[in-house]
């Protein structure tokens, strides 16, 4: 059947082994005198390839627990009420959630709940002339008292690549408990934040959240939560959340139980 | 390129219904992760696909599981993209050093925008034929459109995918 012409789905059938066994010559003798459908399936299988090489290794990672058919059948209050406990599961509660649950889909995230407290912190605070901080920066115990409530080794970001100085910090009630709130501001005034608490999920990528005139950036790390928070001018405000996760990454303290290293002063 | 085999059809489920679902999450869970781009997002994909299929048991009337699984998964993503439409305010930043995009190669990085420029259902086709191996009937039946579409998505999706790496970003298709 050499005679029959070769359609287009033929070559991707022939690309993706679809093809019947007797039209498998046939397209290879139609590839061979036209170059440019030849150049097709090159290139169609060139990029099965590259995201074969992507992606094909994530099946061979080990399958996390959470994946554990038992534990996904759990009673499904109970899966709820660990969800709950979860930054994690809130944000699965933001989007997969509500389908599998029938949750109204107007239901704030856990994820933006986190980055609203964050926020409201933010808007309270950066309006006050006085009282903006409880401890100020040049105060050796603002770090080792926040670290000690919020239950991790904390940084303050530098931001002075953004002529962002740090003014201080205070302690918030957060989300899963303590939180710190640290302050900075621009020679103009301006005022952007840096919120840490804890969060119960490992690691997410970075968020982008604009409400109204000012905006966050959440990501997690080694189960502490961030958000910057600033004016909602996107593209600054990310690269101010990158420098800062970007610094707190390069200077993440070893997790350990046994608050290693952690500083025993403080009030 | 390697058999087809070795990225598609697991064994038929010998050990029933709970352990062919169970054998399907590595599979379930990539290509969740190229679908979506964004692991958390894809293990919560993943793990709610698996809440739905064990409850509805019932409704699955033998078949292809994996077939089966990936249908519920493409219709929860589906169900989230819209969710997500009504809602734009909370997106995930889309740059190179956002931290969970895996691969610090270039090559990996290029097909990953690139797939992440496709319509939804162009990427969708074209994962589950190259990535999960599934025949174009299957992916018909996960899409639940005629076996034609599918061949046209896998087309311009392979297009597009050409252009965008050729540089040319709103996919300009040559007339043949």
């Amino acid at each position: 059947m050499m005679d029959l012409p070769v359609t287009a789905d033929e070559l991707h059938a022939y690309v993706d082994g679809a093809l019947p066994a007797d039209r498998r010559a046939a397209v290879e003798a139609w590839l061979a005198v036209h170059p440019t459908d030849a150049a097709h399936v090159a290139e169609w299988r060139a990029q099965a390839d590259s995201i074969r090489a992507h992606y094909g290794a994530i099946a061979s990672e080990p399958v996390p627990e959470r994946f554990d058919l038992d534990r996904v059948t759990r009673p499904r209050r109970n899966w709820r009420a660990i969800a709950a406990a979860t930054l994690a599961a809130a944000v699965i509660g933001a989007v997969t959630g509500w389908i599998a649950h029938g949750v109204s889909a107007a239901a704030p995230s856990g994820f933006e709940q986190f980055s609203a407290e964050a926020l409201n912190a933010h808007r309270l605070y950066i309006t006050e002339v006085r009282h903006p901080i409880e401890v100020g920066a040049g105060e050796d115990h603002l770090l080792p008292w926040l670290s000690r409530r919020v239950g991790a080794s904390l940084r303050a970001p530098n931001l002075e690549a953004y002529s962002l100085k740090l003014l201080g910090g205070r302690l918030l009630p957060g989300p899963n408990g303590p939180a710190a709130l640290f302050m900075y501001e621009t020679p103009a005034g301006e005022r952007y934040t840096f919120y840490c608490s804890r969060a119960n999920t490992p690691r997410t990528a970075l968020r982008y959240n604009a409400a109204g005139d000012a905006a966050a950036v959440l990501w997690v790390e080694s189960e502490m939560g961030y958000v910057v928070s600033g004016p909602a001018e996107r593209d600054r405000l990310i690269d101010i959340a990158q420098s800062a996760y970007r610094e707190m990454e390069s200077r993440l303290p070893r997790r350990s139980t046994e608050n290693h290293g952690m500083p025993r002063r403080g009030s | 390129m390697p058999p087809r085999e070795a990225w598609g059809r697991t064994e038929q489920h010998v050990g029933g219904f709970r352990q062919g679902v169970a054998a399907s999450v590595p599979a379930l869970r990539r290509y969740a992760r190229a679908l979506t781009r964004d692991a958390e997002l894809a293990d919560d994909l993943v793990q709610d696909t698996l809440v739905r299929a064990l409850r509805s048991e019932h409704l699955f009337h033998g078949g292809e599981l994996r077939s089966w699984l990936y249908t519920i998964l493409t219709n929860l993503n589906r169900n989230r993209l819209r969710a997500l439409a009504r809602r734009p305010a909370m997106a995930a930043i889309d740059d190179n050093d956002a931290p969970d995009l895996a691969g610090p190669e270039a090559g990996g990085r290029d097909i990953e925008r690139a797939l992440a420029a496709l319509a939804d259902d162009q990427r969708s086709v074209l994962l589950l034929v190259v990535l999960e191996g599934l025949s174009y009937r299957e992916v018909a039946e996960v899409q639940g459109v005629p076996i034609g579409t599918v061949m046209s998505r896998l087309a311009r999706a392979r297009m597009q995918i050409k252009d965008f790496l050729d540089g040319k970003r709103p996919a300009l298709r040559r007339v043949k």
